[in-house]
């Protein structure tokens, strides 16, 4: 996995409240063999009309907006289904951070295992967040995850929290699988007493 | 002295292959089963690292959610997405070189019912598939539950999983079944009386006597609806029925090996006064042949009764009731058995098996499909359906006016072409009834094969005791 440490981008506004994984990626989608490749659907009926154009009122359909990469975003991020195409799909736009008041459980934890960083923060201060990537693509934020900060284009810092394992995976760009390959010897020495005892697994 | 330990502590225990202060554990694997919808992109997430598959000799492949069932389904399929899947899964068993049932082969059908037929699933593993119905292999005292597809991923790369233990818990069926009453009736039973989240964050262990006394297809039945209830796992310690189930199949150990599996087999069962956190009681006696009628799996009734109205029930199930009889096309007080219906399926991996063909095929027999029912058999392995004609059940299904179709998912899930139309009533033997399931706006009762086939014969659901009857009269 890609690490994580700073990154200073463009943010977008999806004031929006409850945005679910099924508007993030419908469930058309989950037929598909890659978790790649499908950016394209993001938001896809908020994006789209259906004949496939653009609608040009979307956020990420704006001109400003088309190299977002930091989503600020309504109450309770990513509630619903458990499908890790919802991450995927974010992932594959582009979207490194998402700022919000709260996040669904599955999808929160789905994030790390995905490079993406939720932020949560409390109200008064997305709002600050969310007026200024209202701002367009002038107005460039700066997460700095080892520091634990978010910077407004106005130089406004705050600071989030974070879960120490969680941040340190991140950083370090490992994902679950990177840190179980680090126990690679007790997994060789598990299959070697395996053999021994349950030769016939 | 030790404390007594339950069978879900001792098979834990032997997977520990290391423990976080915080409980977190890496538990190893001894089976992963993988189908084409959930294993793609864990396969491209490998490839993309450039890692390998650890145990290729522990992974088993096998195409079934997607497959057409129809007898020439050589030819391909047509649904380009599903056709992509299961070509995917052909190229990834191939580059990786895990064990793989394709559709040609004869042993190819749904993934559930290949592991066990072929000797892979065996008593005391851990068995993991990105499929939630896993818990079917539980019937072996296995280990086994579903996972997402990042773990699937883990699991390929690692032979591993990060996991943390769940409760122990305890579903006892007391006595003897009654006749006309299955494994199926017991499983609905339990979701009905427990409800879908009764068993959320714990394993269940099966047992009593009426667990003891069902075969192997029987408990796989119990255990495959584990999940419906709530919990990932369900468990039935192995005994001589299973040990003789397993003996000879191409996978199982033999010789020496199998007499030391044997003898570490027979000290997987629950200690005498070990500790279960949530216990309940069941008596074999009061099970009677039940059907669901709404869009959960615990929506279950005896046959004997009637739709419930939404006032029979409280608090969030009061508009959920309501919710479902309107999706289902039901006035509350309609005795369940004038409920008429349009189409049976048999099938699936809840149902699937040799056993429950013959339990349909008996009360078939000698009958026809009524008017206007459209019925199929959908075996759940190219070796069940070898099985059943050597028996001749598919001549007493043909002969009935069923259709007898090719191994798969089939009409369990509407991801293939046998589905549901809009509004068409189905009585099926499989273990999900959400709205939408086996097809946009179908409506499934769930029921054992038995009353499936007597549903099919009279058009409606029905008693298959009264059918039993008639045939002793
Ligand atoms: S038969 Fe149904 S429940 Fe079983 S694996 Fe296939 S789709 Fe899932």
């Amino acid at each position: 996995m890609e690490k994580f440490e700073k990154l200073t981008g463009i943010a977008a506004p999806m004031p929006l409240v409850n945005i679910d994984t099924d508007m993030i990626i419908p469930k058309g989608f989950l037929k598909t063999i890659k978790r790649t490749g499908l950016g394209i659907h993001a938001f896809d009926e908020m994006r789209y009309d259906r004949e496939g154009n653009e609608n040009p009122d979307f956020v990420l359909n704006k001109p400003q907006y088309r190299e977002t990469q930091i989503l600020i975003a309504g109450d309770n991020f990513g509630c619903g289904s458990s499908r890790e195409h919802a991450p995927w799909a974010l992932a594959d736009f582009g979207i490194k951070a998402i700022v919000s008041t709260s996040f669904a459980d599955i999808f929160y934890s789905n994030c790390f295992k995905n490079g993406m960083l939720p932020i949560v923060l409390p109200q008064d201060q997305v709002d600050i967040l969310m007026k200024d990537a209202e701002k367009g693509s002038n107005a460039r934020m700066t997460v700095d995850l080892e520091n634990q900060t978010i910077t407004t284009s106005e130089g406004e810092a705050f600071e989030f929290e974070i879960d120490p394992f969680k941040k340190h995976c991140l950083l370090e760009g490992l994902d679950d699988i990177g840190l179980t390959l680090e126990k690679a010897a007790a997994i060789d020495s598990y299959e070697t007493q395996l053999a021994q005892s349950r030769p016939w697994v | 002295m030790s404390a007594p330990k339950t069978l879900y502590d001792k098979i834990w225990d032997a997977h520990v292959v290391s423990e976080d202060e915080d409980g977190t554990c890496l538990l190893y694997i001894d089976r992963h089963l993988v189908h084409e919808v959930t294993s793609p992109q864990a396969f491209e997430g490998l490839r993309l690292a450039g890692r390998k598959v650890r145990a290729p000799e522990k992974t088993i492949a096998v195409p079934d959610h997607n497959v057409p069932t129809t007898l020439d389904r050589a030819k391909g399929i047509e649904n380009e997405e599903s056709r992509i899947q299961v070509d995917a899964l052909d190229k990834n068993a191939k580059d990786f070189g895990v064990n793989y049932y394709p559709v040609s082969d004869v042993r190819q059908g749904i993934v559930h019912i290949v592991g066990p037929e072929q000797g892979w699933t065996l008593p005391g593993m851990t068995v993991v598939c990105g499929d939630s119905h896993t818990a079917t292999h539980g019937a072996f005292g296995a280990l086994a539950h579903g996972i997402g597809t990042s773990e699937v991923e883990h699991v390929l790369a690692t032979q591993t999983l990060i996991q943390k233990k769940s409760k122990n818990m305890k579903v006892e069926i007391t006595g003897k079944l009654r006749p006309g009453v299955t494994a199926k009736d017991i499983t609905l039973s339990v979701i009905g009386a427990t409800g879908t989240a009764g068993g959320t964050g714990h394993v269940i262990e099966y047992c009593g006597e009426a667990i003891r006394d069902l075969s192997m297809e029987g408990r796989m039945t119990v255990c495959n609806m584990a999940i419906e209830g709530g919990a990932r796992a369900g468990l039935i310690a192995p005994d001589e029925t299973t040990f003789e189930y397993i003996k000879g199949r191409p996978h199982a150990p033999k010789g020496a090996q199998w007499e030391a599996a044997l003898n570490w087999w027979k000290t997987l069962y629950t200690d005498e006064g070990a500790h279960f956190d949530k216990v309940v009681t069941i008596k074999g006696e009061d099970i009677e042949p039940v059907v669901t009628w709404g869009t959960s799996p615990e929506d279950v009734l005896p046959i004997s009764g009637a739709v419930p109205a939404p006032a029979d029930f409280t608090g969030g199930k009061v508009e959920a009731a309501k919710r479902s009889l309107d999706y289902m096309g039901l006035e509350p007080g309609t005795k369940l058995t004038d409920i008429k219906i349009d189409v049976v399926f048999i099938g699936s991996c809840t149902n699937g098996r040799i056993e429950d063909l013959r339990a349909a095929a008996e009360v078939v027999k000698g009958r026809k499909l009524a008017d206007g029912v459209r019925a199929m058999v959908v075996p759940g392995s190219g070796l069940v359906r070898a099985q059943a004609e050597e028996e001749g059940l598919d001549k007493i299904f043909l002969d009935a006016g069923f259709e007898w179709r090719m191994a798969g998912c089939s009409m369990c899930l509407a991801m293939n072409p046998d589905q549901l139309a809009p509004g068409e009533r189905c009585a099926s033997t499989s273990n999900r009834n959400f709205e939408g399931r086996q097809g946009y706006k179908g409506r499934t009762h769930l029921m054992s094969p038995a009353m499936a086939a007597a549903a099919a014969v009279t058009g409606h659901l029905t008693d298959v005791r009264e059918l039993m009857e008639l045939e002793d009269a």
